[in-house]
């Protein structure tokens, strides 16, 4: 790693790196705070699947509930309208030890769903994240039951004001990137090659004297600290956290976020949240446009991601490698898809 | 039966005893020491009661889910929706007959044929291929809880029980002596002691298809090995068919009768697919007898949580999800396989 050269980092990078910096000369507040700010944060915790899922081979859907765990404790922690509950410690204090409980959960509900394989993970962090929704609503006395909390809002802190929508924009930005590459790094690790060695053969893996399930939780943990960070995100975005953000339908929306994006690499998950928030804050008004019932916005979505796995169980990025296969023969070498379908 | 014993002479200790206690605490009036300590013995029996007839319910669900995946390996997540789409035909014909019985015929049937046409279109594209059969059945579900929303709106909907079957009936189990040397029996809602016996006959027949008629063996032989059974010149895709209509089928009709003894809204779907999880989670996958012991021990947990620790009832399930997982991971009675 000591050959650092800029002429190796692929122009896309440079050209997207530059759009999202200076996206705040050119778009509104709004677009800034709700549609990107929301997007990064939702694509942070679809990325954390998208390490389980695509580098793992574990799809899991408690990462939502492991954010929710994260926005939770820092309310808990920190300050919100309910006073009777929250703490009130300094954010300083309060958001490490909200995201090191957030781990602590991912890496125990981690260590439960390695203990099966394939679709028997995907049914226990679903039960997981359904148990954990259900304790939250009926929770009074930590959780604050039904209503959850509200008023948690981001620090003033190094002398900028944080609710600021740029400055959140840049927050946001800040850590999906440093998740993004965190992400690339990782895969690339030793830690990385042996998760995906794991991913295809565990019983060589094993064989071969890797820990199989030592790896697997390691693998939870890290994902977990990806998704508190974005959980801690997202309750100051949204300035509230209520069992309703951790129900089974964000669980589902994260995995379809991630499917529809792509499995296959660390970018696929922001695409798929980008095209989700779009849709999930325009179509609304897309269909009141062409003269149909805007409530029937969730049918669109649903069959919009039937569509897309049906065809090209990659999503987009599978989507675009097969367009750029079809369209670019010239280069035979590494333009052979090796592994389709 | 004596094998277990044998090989597990401490745990069978165990359970006979708790057994004994069990049938004790049913059929003897209770000492008020007891009384003082857990509440009186009405509130215990009807939560029991209530366990098993939810039990019921859950079983008659999760044993369609549980065949499903036991003979095809199909991960069904559309499941919850099946149950929530019967509720509602059953509601619908019930409402407009007035035949609480044809509701069930009618549910078993619609929801069966959306059961071969989800096999026929869906499932056999993409035998296999787990990850992409729960993808595409989670957006088949998330399509048809909003076209069910679309249909009958967020209201609650109720199967009214027809009339010989409404009201309670006293059954010979004594709750309390009066001081008076008056005797109180316990009154149950028949329409669920009837749903119960309903369940559990279904349960029979299920376990005597499976195990004493042709079209059973060819099933058991097709959770064994399939291959080898398309070998022997089955058609297995109808054998396939066949048990994803009645797997559906069952959810339709488990969906009358929770839209008779509780109600139908959205989110039950979400609702009852987490309770079968869990049941066969518990039970053990692919197996009869498991979904009907995971089911009941979900229901027991569910009712005696709701009494006892009302806050927490949920955290018992997962609790026991849990400790089933951490301890046999292939659940209280494994298909062996």
């Amino acid at each position: 790693m000591t050959d650092w050269d800029l002429r190796r980092i692929p122009s896309a990078y440079w050209v997207v790196g530059a759009l999202l910096l200076m996206m705040p000369a050119i778009s509104s507040n709004f677009i800034l705070f709700s549609i990107f700010g929301w997007a990064l944060i939702l694509g942070m915790i679809a990325l954390s699947l998208m390490f389980l899922g695509g580098y793992g081979g574990m799809v899991s859907l408690v990462q939502m509930t492991v954010a929710g765990v994260a926005g939770y404790m820092t309310a808990i922690l920190g300050d919100s309208a309910i006073d009777a509950i929250s703490l009130g410690w300094v954010w300083w204090l309060a958001v490490p030890v909200a995201i090191l409980i957030a781990m602590v959960f991912g890496t125990l509900s981690g260590a439960l769903a390695v203990r099966t394989e394939g679709i028997y993970t995907i049914m226990i962090t679903l039960a997981i994240a359904t148990a954990f929704f259900y304790f939250a609503r009926q929770n009074y006395v930590v959780f604050n039951g039904f209503s959850g909390f509200n008023q948690i809002l981001a620090p003033e802190a190094f002398g900028v004001n944080w609710r600021n929508p740029v400055a959140f924009y840049y927050l946001a930005l800040f850590f999906a990137g440093l998740a993004y590459f965190a992400v690339l790094y990782v895969s690339r690790s030793p830690f990385g090659l042996a998760l995906q060695g794991i991913r295809d053969n565990p019983r060589r893996m094993a064989a071969l004297g890797f820990n199989v399930t030592a790896h697997r939780i390691a693998a939870y943990t890290f994902a977990s600290l990806i998704a508190a960070v974005a959980g801690v995100l997202l309750v100051w975005q949204t300035s509230s956290i209520s069992p309703g953000a951790i129900s089974v339908g964000p669980a589902i929306d994260i995995l379809i976020i991630a499917v529809v994006g792509g499995l296959r690499h660390p970018v696929g998950p922001f695409i798929g949240a980008i095209i989700f928030v779009l849709l999930r804050t325009f179509a609304l008004d897309a269909l009141v446009a062409v003269g149909l019932a805007g409530e029937r916005f969730q049918l669109l979505i649903g069959i919009g991601f039937l569509v897309i796995v049906f065809w090209s169980s990659d999503g987009v990025l599978g989507l675009w490698q097969r367009w750029r296969d079809r369209a670019g023969r010239t280069d035979p070498l590494t333009g052979q898809q090796k592994d389709a379908g | 039966m004596t094998a277990f014993i044998e090989r597990r002479p401490f745990w069978s200790f165990i359970i006979l005893v708790a057994a004994a206690l069990l049938v004790w605490a049913i059929f003897a009036p209770w000492p008020s020491g007891l009384t003082g300590l857990i509440g009186k013995k009405k509130v215990f029996l009807s939560a029991l009661f209530n366990g098993v007839t939810l039990g019921a319910l859950y079983f008659l669900v999760a044993s369609g889910f549980t065949l499903i995946f036991g003979l095809m390996k199909n991960v069904n997540l559309a499941h919850g929706s099946l149950y929530m789409l019967g509720g509602y035909i059953g509601y619908e014909v019930a409402d407009f007959t007035g035949w609480w019985i044809l509701s069930f015929i009618a549910a078993f049937v619609v929801v069966g044929a959306l059961g071969i046409i989800l096999q026929y279109v869906v499932f056999r594209r993409m035998e296999g291929e787990d990850l992409k059969q729960t993808l595409v059945t989670i957006g088949i579900s998330i399509v048809l809880a909003d076209l069910m929303l679309w249909v009958w709106g967020g209201d609650f909907y109720q199967i009214l029980a027809p009339d010989w079957l409404s009201g309670p009936i006293t059954l010979p189990l004594v709750t309390a002596v009066k001081s008076s040397g008056q005797v109180v029996f316990l009154k149950y809602p028949i329409v669920r002691i009837v749903i119960l016996i309903a369940s559990i006959a279904i349960g029979i027949l299920m376990w005597l298809a499976l195990n004493k008629t042709r079209i059973g063996m060819l099933i058991r032989a097709g959770v064994d090995d399939r291959e080898i059974l398309s070998a022997t010149g089955v058609r297995i895709q109808r054998v396939f068919m066949l048990v994803f209509a009645f797997g559906a089928g069952l959810a339709g009709v488990a969906g009358v009768v929770g839209g008779t003894f509780q109600s139908i809204a959205p989110g039950e779907d979400t609702r009852f697919l987490l309770a079968s999880l869990v049941v066969v989670i518990v039970g053990g996958m692919g197996s009869i007898p498991g979904a009907a012991l995971g089911a009941v021990v979900i229901g027991m947990a569910e009712q005696f949580g709701s009494v006892y620790f009302p806050t927490y009832s949920v955290v018992l399930t997962f609790l026991i999800m849990v400790l089933v997982l951490a301890f046999r991971p292939q659940g209280l009675i494994a298909s062996g396989r």
